[in-house]
């Protein structure tokens, strides 16, 4: 039973066992428009909570994705390279950035659940 | 004055527009500490063109213009002949007084002749991608050391011997900033280099020119699988960009960086500026590449067209974490180079390299035959050293009082170095004539003896 | 009565409602171009040259094996291809270019024909330097110039665009920190500054603090007393600051930046509104970069190449890159090298090779010598005063978030007159160019929403302005009024109309190949 929750700078995190995938919300590829370039980590590193991760860019602009949690590298969504629309057409679905294998649970249960970040995003 | 239209009418309406009673009352915001009176500068007043002209002729007179000399100076910047058609259609207004292409519906000429210019650069330097170029040669090659450190997160950068002096201090002020470490291979004039032994595991880059600095040409495959297999980049770097019509593009030696001075092709020489910097790498690359880049596209009603493009890795986006802080290129006379290559075509520009290596194997003879002067460089494209018996900056003194600027003394370039004292660069272009190649052996000879 | 006796129509008839397109898809004097390697072919050239005479090779077996593949083509093709070219292109000497921050004033020919003297042009960089006197000369002339409108002790020419003289700048400060032992890795910018700013300041090493900008287009000194402590460098402000506005406070800032022992680094972008009036060396200022291509009306070039000089305080002085010029009995000398330099210099480095940009040099101080310090004082109080009439003419019907005013030689509108109409700051401005104007730049500063920031220039007269602001009042009202069609996919009328810049960025095509020859054959 997978679980998803969300962190202020806009990522998703899904946790299924000790394996989260993140990548960055509906709201967020709504805000960016057309994603051209994504940069993802290299399969292997180690990433601490909030740091930068992974790039996603549109014509105009370039955000960096952070870890919402802790955790190793295992796998990144290479198809993202070829084709960067795919961010826009399914964000919180096939567009996945990456998956990590948590360091700390903790870090997970304390981001936000997905009322709460759809009432952040209301009041932006 | 004459640029500006306004009348004393207009202004006084405009004011009244604006509700202000005089000039002064659109600069309140300026602490009265710093306003200035009219009287305050040492300057003089306006001149009408005449005035200029006469003032600015008169400095221009003071000066030995290249083309009143039997010329041969390189090192750096060399005089070709630039046809024309090339100083014409620069001038045209919509080139010459249009801004950077933000809005591509109405810059198309600029944008189409970026995406020709940065196809002409990859193809002359046997590169897969060129940039719509930066301020010139040696700025290129710094932000060439510094795209290399990117890719590779090491520190150290190797450089040749051979290298531009303004090149290695250009890169050298420029890595240090982040902890780039400099290793500087010896000088040996006209001899060939051993920088294989100095790449190691934390080599970032080693950086080759070729032709040298002393004019030697260098095969850069030895070096590039060197390079490679430490897990380095070969940086190639190039003075003088017409030799690329006879020699082996660098692209093709194994080169990942190409940085290159492309003044020669439909620019004159200007004191040293504006020139173009020529800058190419590998697709693989793409996104470390700093600089503007012009990409094809299509516009809404389904028509090719041009826009600048990837501009995320530049500073207008970035910000603080842009690959270079350049924002500009060097277009005007990046479309003199395209316009000038254009017209030399494959057939026109190999000849042109021909042209000039011949010229300089003829004057490498005529010069080496001269008494007491050594050939130090035997494998050239169409500049050389020569040691003298004497201190070549007094030679070259001398040899102005004979109308010849002889070329450049290694001294200029290398002050401090005694093993440099004798040693003179001297070029050799199309320009120069069978008459002026005798001239400057003649006059060596006379000075010289 | 003289009669039409070739019996041919001498008015312009009715157009048809509806226009077949043109059989060589041509429009009149629109003409589509292609690529130059797609016009080119084998067994031509356009320059004639003669033959190489017999000689033996010297180039080691370092011969090219493979073709370049550039196509061959004569003279007047060529010349045909890039008039062509040209005629896509807006340019100041067309039209209006209000560009704000970029400065696109007339460009007097007068400067391209001093450029182009043969004792300027045709001259090496590494001449003997008694042969180029004349031109240190005028180096030397405009460094005088350059020093006398700033008030400031010393100039460094080699810099060869606006970017690369702030990393001068900053690079004289921190061999001024290095020299004085001291570790300030901070330097404080401003939210609202040009991206070069920040650029600059992470490429000369230093980290990258934003000051937040205030509500009143000012900086903020509170937010910016409270970051300055022993480990700031320096600020890097822009003044006339990037919302058009002279910053009030500057006194101020230079002494608190000093206090903590920092330096003033000032983007002198806009130095083109106060030159002849205001003395940045009377502000406390540090150093400062001068582009010449916006002040001193150095062509732009369609994007260069520019120059950007940077004048100096007495305590960067010292560390003026090479080359410098000096003056002794025996004329000017360039210093090339540290084993020669005069007292109290210490250079940090080199720029870049040779001397910097000599051919904008002459331009520019043909064009300071016909304005005069008296022309040039002129020159700002009319961009700043054209500024103002469009600030005041326009401010009823769009919105400017700095509407008391004054601004100086640019006025800065924000889109909330747009609000709820469905035009954006972009439609906005890409309907001017069907109007036949450049638009003016969007987007920046970065503080202002949907910010459009004008710049007329000292070069428009009275007339061209009044034009241009019954055009922009027009604009806006048709959006008001609900008007879409002459906004949406804007323009209609321009060479190409939008660019797909997306599909552009997704997959790169940066250069012309073979292959696509074939592709398109297909």
């Amino acid at each position: 039973m997978s679980q998803t929750r969300f962190s202020k700078d806009h990522e998703w995190v899904r946790l299924e066992g000790d394996v989260a995938t993140i990548g960055i919300t509906r709201h967020a590829a709504e805000q960016l428009g057309d994603v051209v370039f994504v940069e993802l980590p290299e399969v292997g590193r180690s990433l601490s909570a909030h740091g930068e991760a992974a790039v996603v860019e549109s014509v105009k602009a370039a955000s960096d994705v952070f870890a919402p949690v802790s955790g190793e590298v295992l796998e990144v969504n290479v198809a993202l390279t070829d084709d960067p629309a795919g961010v826009n057409a399914d964000p919180e679905g096939a567009g996945w950035f990456f998956k990590l294998r948590i360091a700390n649970r903790g870090e997970f249960d304390s981001l936000m659940q997905q009322a709460e970040y759809d009432a952040l995003v209301k009041e932006s | 004055m004459r640029y500006l239209p306004l009348t004393p009418d207009d202004r006084a309406a405009m004011l009244a527009r604006i509700g202000a009673k005089s000039i002064d009352d659109l600069f309140v915001d300026v602490p009265s500490a710093a306003v200035v009176d009219r009287g305050r500068f040492a300057l003089p007043d306006g001149m009408g063109e005449l005035e200029v002209e006469r003032h600015l002729s008169r400095l221009s007179a003071k000066n030995l213009a290249a083309g009143s000399a039997a010329f041969f100076c390189g090192s750096g910047a060399y005089r070709h002949h630039v046809p024309a058609s090339v100083d014409h259609l620069i001038q045209r207004s919509e080139f010459l007084t249009s801004y950077t292409p933000y809005q591509p519906e109405i810059s198309q000429g600029t944008l189409q002749y970026l995406f020709e210019f940065q196809t002409q650069v990859a193809m002359l330097t046997g590169m897969e991608v060129a940039n719509a170029s930066l301020y010139d040669g040696s700025t290129a090659a710094a932000e060439a050391v510094e795209m290399a450190r990117r890719i590779t997160k090491r520190a150290k950068v190797v450089l040749c011997g051979g290298l531009h002096p303004h090149y290695a201090a250009t890169i050298t002020t420029l890595a240090q900033l982040s902890g780039g470490e400099i290793i500087a291979a010896p000088r040996r004039p006209g001899q060939g280099e051993d920088l294989a032994s100095l790449i190691d595991g934390e080599t970032a880059c080693v950086v080759i020119q070729s032709p040298d600095v002393f004019g030697l040409l260098h095969d850069l495959r030895p070096l590039a699988e060197a390079a490679h297999a430490k897990g380095a980049l070969l940086v190639a770097v190039l003075n003088e960009v017409v030799s690329l019509g006879l020699l082996e593009a660098p692209g093709a030696m194994g080169a990942d960086i190409v940085a290159a001075e492309g003044q020669s092709i439909g620019n004159g020489l200007n004191f040293g500026g504006p020139y173009v910097g020529l800058f190419a790498t590998r697709e693989k690359f793409l996104r470390q590449m700093p600089g503007r880049l012009a990409g094809e596209t299509m516009d809404a009603a389904g028509r090719r067209g041009y826009v600048l493009t990837l501009s995320t890795r530049e500073q207008h986006i970035r910000r603080e974490k842009a690959t270079s802080n350049i924002c500009t290129n060097s277009g005007l006379c990046a479309l003199a180079f395209t316009i000038h290559l254009s017209l030399l075509g494959e057939e026109g520009f190999a000849r042109l390299a021909r042209l000039n290596h011949a010229r300089a194997v003829l004057l490498a003879e005529r010069l080496g035959a001269v008494r007491g002067v050594e050939l130090v460089t035997q494998n050239f494209f169409n500049e050389f050293t020569l040691r003298l018996p004497r201190p070549a900056e007094a030679v070259i003194d001398a040899l102005v009082e004979e109308n010849v600027l002889g070329g450049v003394p290694a001294s200029r370039l290398f002050p401090g170095d005694s093993a440099a004292q004798s040693l003179l660069i001297v070029a050799a272009t199309e320009t120069n004539s069978t008459d002026d190649i005798e001239t400057y052996a003649h006059a060596l000879a006379k000075v010289l003896s | 009565m003289t009669m039409n006796n070739q019996g041919r129509p001498t008015t312009p008839g009715t157009a048809g409602a509806t226009l077949p397109d043109t059989l060589s898809g041509d429009h009149g004097l629109d003409h589509e171009e292609k690529l130059i390697f797609e016009l080119g072919r084998r067994g031509i050239c356009g320059v004639d040259l003669p033959e190489a005479p017999a000689h033996k090779a010297r180039l080691g077996g370092l011969e090219r094996r493979q073709k370049i593949g550039l196509p061959g083509l004569s003279e007047p093709e060529v010349v045909r291809h890039y008039v062509r070219l040209s005629r896509n292109n807006y340019a100041i000497d067309a039209g209006l270019y209000p560009l704000g921050s970029c400065t696109m004033k007339h460009n007097p020919r007068l400067n391209e024909k001093m450029a182009r003297l043969p004792g300027f042009s045709d001259l090496h960089p590494l001449q003997p330097q008694s042969t180029v006197q004349g031109a240190l000369q005028l180096i030397q002339e405009l460094m005088h110039w350059l020093m006398e409108l700033t008030g400031m002790p010393a100039v460094a020419m080699s810099p060869k665009a606006g970017a690369h003289g702030e990393l001068c700048g900053m690079l004289a400060i921190k061999a001024a920190i290095a020299a004085r032992a001291e570790h300030r890795p901070r330097v404080l910018v401003p939210e609202s500054a040009h991206g070069t700013n920040p650029a600059t300041a992470a490429f000369a090493g230093f980290r990258v603090d934003q000051i937040p900008a205030s509500g009143d287009g000012h900086v903020n000194i509170e937010a910016l007393r409270a970051k300055l402590d022993s480990d700031v460098a320096a600020i890097m402000l822009t003044n006339p600051n990037t919302c058009g506005l002279f910053e009030r406070r500057i006194l101020e800032v230079a002494e608190a930046v000093h206090q903590v022992g920092a330096f003033f680094y000032c983007d002198g972008a806009n130095f083109n509104a106060i030159a002849g009036r205001v003395r940045p060396g009377d502000l406390g200022i540090d150093g400062m970069h001068i582009n010449l291509h916006k002040t001193f009306s150095t062509p732009h070039g369609g994007g260069g190449p520019g120059a950007g000089p940077v004048v100096l305080s007495k305590a960067l002085a010292p560390y003026a890159p090479l080359p410098l010029l000096v003056g002794d009995a025996n004329g000017l000398r360039l210093v090339e090298d540290r084993s020669s330099l005069p007292t109290n210099s210490d250079p940090f480095g080199r720029m870049c090779a040779f001397h910097g940009q000599m051919g904008m040099f002459v331009r520019a101080l043909s064009y300071m010598l016909s304005h005069g310090a008296d022309g040039i004082r002129q020159a700002s109080e009319d961009a700043v005063l054209s500024a103002n009439y469009v600030l005041a003419s326009l401010k009823d019907v769009m919105t400017a978030p700095f509407a008391e005013g004054p601004c100086m030689h640019e006025a800065l509108f924000d889109d909330s007159f747009l609000a709820d109409t469905g035009v954006t700051t972009l439609d906005f401005a890409k309907a001017m160019i069907d109007e036949g104007y450049h638009p003016m730049t969007m987007y920046f500063p970065l503080v202002v929403h949907g910010a459009m920031l004008i710049e007329p220039t000292e070069s428009e007269s009275k007339e061209s302005l009044d034009r241009f602001v019954a055009v922009l009042r027009g604009l806006a009202q048709e959006a008001k009024a609900g008007r879409l069609e002459r906004f949406a996919g804007a323009p209609h009328y321009a060479p190409r109309q939008r660019l797909d810049e997306t599909a552009a960025a997704r997959r790169p095509v940066l250069r012309w190949t073979e292959a696509k020859i074939a592709q398109a054959a297909e």
